[in-house]
């Protein structure tokens, strides 16, 4: 099986000197994985295969694009009316960036459910993190692109976010925005590096490949595989089709939305034109900032609501080491199991009160919501890793060794 | 395992019935604040119509003889009207009736001249103040994306056309401090109830070339119909594309599905 054992004179030439075909063999087509993956492990070249389009579709619009704050809304109208394919190109990038979130977000709860964060994956965690935080920045920086009031708006609130840093803030959202206010030379600046960024994620993601490749995908068991030869299985063909379909199943969600649904994630008041002198009743960001908004929201304080917004995700960064438990995955911990999915309640919970006014039930809500977030990763998690029993785990992917162990690993 | 599950569900069940509770008394409270609109049935808007040419041109009608006195629509270029029937005749025709500016020509001078197929549409006003200052200070926007860039824009613009009262009625629930100002009209659907614009359209206010009985709600609907057309003229051909592109993402993700099977099953 492989690339490299092709007798193509050329082929031979080039990988005797660069041995390309090779490592490709050993990455994509021999890499050993565990059989017994289920399809929450797709998620993670989904991702991969969201950021291609984003790239591709993201280039494309650029040719046609604007980054001027006269001409940036007229132009995105241009690739609208006027340009050969242009609505698709726009809503497929709009729409994209929405489902590579959703796709992230997926794989991360999939990483906290099976324990993919533990030893000795802590270096591979670190990477996505660091993926999540530039993917944040590039989605942020490409809605203000299409300058219309939404655009206008966002990019004011979150930029004069950095004036709660004492001393400097103010100097440097001057310095951010490149005047005394958003203006045509935010626009330029964001554009370029809007345009930046996904080759940064573009490396950090390799990167991310390279420490998964070391010691190889988790699995639903949450064990270390023993005996590769009965537990592990060549990523080609098994994965390679399994991923291919869920690749196509991805694109119809995605494909619902851009030719059926292309503006219901977006704000309708992105329709209307930058204007300075005009502030929307509503300023909220999409929907995959919505909880973090809530966060920022729920702090009475400036500061202290960036921060802990901050906190928020940096947290997760030594979440390896909260999370005491020896054990990987929530199958064989019957207590963090529940509070993970309460966790994820109260994400949901968050996310629904970040698109609502900062007022009332929802500033309560919020507060809760809020408390209830960083005590589940403060406090519980390292409670439960202390107090909890996990039930036994089996040693291999195979046989369970023990009967009770959770549902019987399914075989093939 | 039996009891912890249990729990676990309550608890799911109770955060979201706290959430959607929330959810729906803030929409309740909004809802109070807002006048709810006119639920139009859009024929054209489902997933396998399309817009209907006639009606697209009586729209058209009702905004150049009515609406483009005061609103620009600086994205429609007359080339684009070939779109929705006009034959290039119709169109050369059309733009010569309109005047732009053009140059400057070799002595550095602007002119005159009639309008082409290529060219947009001449706004009524030089600009924003010309508009303003001809409209008791309040701005007509340009129509061209008014129904993408509204909740609901269908039915907001058609509630709004057809929603102008000479003075609220009874029972009407308005804010306290509501008082009509100088030069501003009571509409029951625009946010805070008055609005600068005149009512627009009365019965038989254009005379449509294809008969169809010209009554409020039948420019309204029309002319809304056509705003939506200019809002994004390639959505017709957006759902048509759509729908193909399921049907073989639909097909292929089966035949994927079978062929991951088949590979799977030699597996044991
Ligand atoms: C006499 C001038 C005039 C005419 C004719 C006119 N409008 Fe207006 N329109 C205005 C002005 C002025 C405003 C701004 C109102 C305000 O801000 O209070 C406005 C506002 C609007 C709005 C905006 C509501 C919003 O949510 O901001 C819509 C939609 C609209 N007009 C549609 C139409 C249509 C459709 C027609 C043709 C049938 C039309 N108008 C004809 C002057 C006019
Ligand atoms: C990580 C990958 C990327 C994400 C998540 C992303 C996200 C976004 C988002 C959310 C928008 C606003 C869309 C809208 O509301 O109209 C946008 C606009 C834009 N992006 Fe990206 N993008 C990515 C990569 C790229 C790349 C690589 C390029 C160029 C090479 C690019 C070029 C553009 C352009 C020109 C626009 C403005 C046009 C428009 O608004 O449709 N993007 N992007």
């Amino acid at each position: 099986m492989g690339f490299a054992n092709s007798q193509n004179k050329i082929i031979r030439w080039v990988e005797y000197r660069l041995p390309v075909l090779k490592w490709l063999d050993a990455q994509l087509i021999d890499y050993p994985t565990p059989k017994n993956l289920n399809y929450w492990w797709n998620f993670g070249s989904l991702a991969g295969v969201m950021l291609v389009v984003q790239i591709v579709t993201g280039i494309v619009l650029a040719m046609h694009y604007m980054p001027h704050g006269d001409y940036a809304f007229d132009s995105v109208e241009h690739i609208m009316r006027d340009v050969s394919w242009g609505w698709l190109l726009r809503y497929l990038h709009s729409n994209g960036g929405s489902m590579f979130f959703a796709v992230v977000y997926i794989h991360i709860f999939r990483g906290l459910y099976y324990g993919s964060y533990k030893a000795p994956r802590e270096i591979l965690w670190w990477f996505g993190l660091i993926i999540l935080f530039l993917m944040m920045m590039t989605a942020f920086l490409g809605y203000v692109l299409p300058w219309g009031q939404m655009s206008f708006w966002a990019a004011t609130v979150i930029t004069s976010m950095f004036s709660a840093i004492p001393w400097v803030g103010d100097e440097l959202v001057v310095w951010l925005w490149g005047g005394y206010s958003v203006d045509s030379p935010t626009l330029t600046r964001f554009y370029s590096l809007h345009y930046l960024f996904p080759f940064l994620i573009v490396g950090v993601v390799f990167v991310h490949l390279w420490a998964l490749h070391v010691h190889g995908s988790n699995s639903p068991l949450g064990i270390d595989i023993k005996r590769p030869d009965q537990d592990k299985i060549p990523f080609h063909p098994y994965y390679t089709v399994k991923d291919l379909f869920g690749m196509m199943v991805m694109f119809f969600i995605l494909a619902v939305f851009v030719f059926y649904l292309p503006n219901m994630l977006g704000e309708v008041i992105n329709y209307e034109k930058a204007n300075p002198l005009v502030t929307p009743p509503h300023i909220v960001p999409e929907w995959y900032f919505l909880p973090f908004y809530a966060i920022l929201r729920a702090v009475p304080d400036k500061l202290g609501g960036v921060i802990a917004m901050g906190a928020s995700i940096s947290i997760f960064f030594v979440l390896p080491w909260l999370d005491v438990s020896k054990v990987r995955s929530a199958k064989f911990r019957p207590i963090y199991r529940q509070f993970f999915w309460i966790f994820l309640g109260d994400c949901i919970v968050l996310g629904i009160v970040g698109a609502n006014p900062p007022e009332g039930t929802w500033l309560l809500m919020g507060r809760l919501a809020t408390a209830y977030y960083f005590l589940h990763l403060l406090v519980i998690i390292p409670l439960i890793g202390k107090f909890e029993k996990p039930r036994p785990v089996p040693e291999g992917i195979g046989e369970p060794v023990l009967k009770d162990a959770g549902a019987p690993a399914k075989e093939g | 395992m039996g009891v912890p599950r249990v729990a676990l569900f309550l608890a799911a069940a109770i955060g979201l019935a706290v959430a959607l509770a929330g959810a729906a008394l803030a929409g309740v409270a909004r809802a109070a604040e807002e006048v709810e609109l006119k639920e139009h049935d859009w024929a054209h808007a489902g997933v396998f119509s399309s817009f209907d040419p006639a009606q697209l041109r009586r729209g058209f009608q009702v905004y150049t003889e009515v609406c483009a006195v005061c609103h620009s629509m600086q994205y429609l270029a007359f080339r684009n009207l070939m779109e929705i029937g006009f034959s290039e005749d119709e169109v050369k025709e059309l733009a010569a009736d309109y005047v732009v500016i053009d140059g400057p020509d070799n002595e550095g001078e602007m002119f005159e001249r009639d309008a082409r197929p290529s060219d947009y549409f001449p706004s009524p006003f030089p600009n924003e103040n010309a508009a303003r200052y001809a409209n008791n200070g309040a701005f007509p926007l340009d129509l061209s994306l008014i129904i993408k860039a509204r909740e609901d824009g269908l039915d907001y613009v058609y509630s709004l056309l057809t929603g102008f009262e000479e003075e609220p009625p009874e029972g009407f629930e308005l804010p306290e401090d509501f008082e009509l100002a100088d030069g501003m009209y009571f509409n029951r659907y625009f946010p805070g109830h008055q609005i600068a614009m005149p009512q627009p359209l009365y019965d038989d206010f254009v005379e449509y070339e294809d008969g169809t009985v010209a009554s409020i709600d039948q420019m309204s609907e029309d002319v809304t119909v056509f705003l939506d057309w200019i809002a994004e003229p390639k959505s017709d051909e957006r759902k048509k594309i759509g729908l193909r592109v399921l049907i073989f993402l639909a097909v292929f993700s089966a035949l994927m599905y079978a062929v991951k099977v088949h590979v799977w099953s030699k597996l044991h």
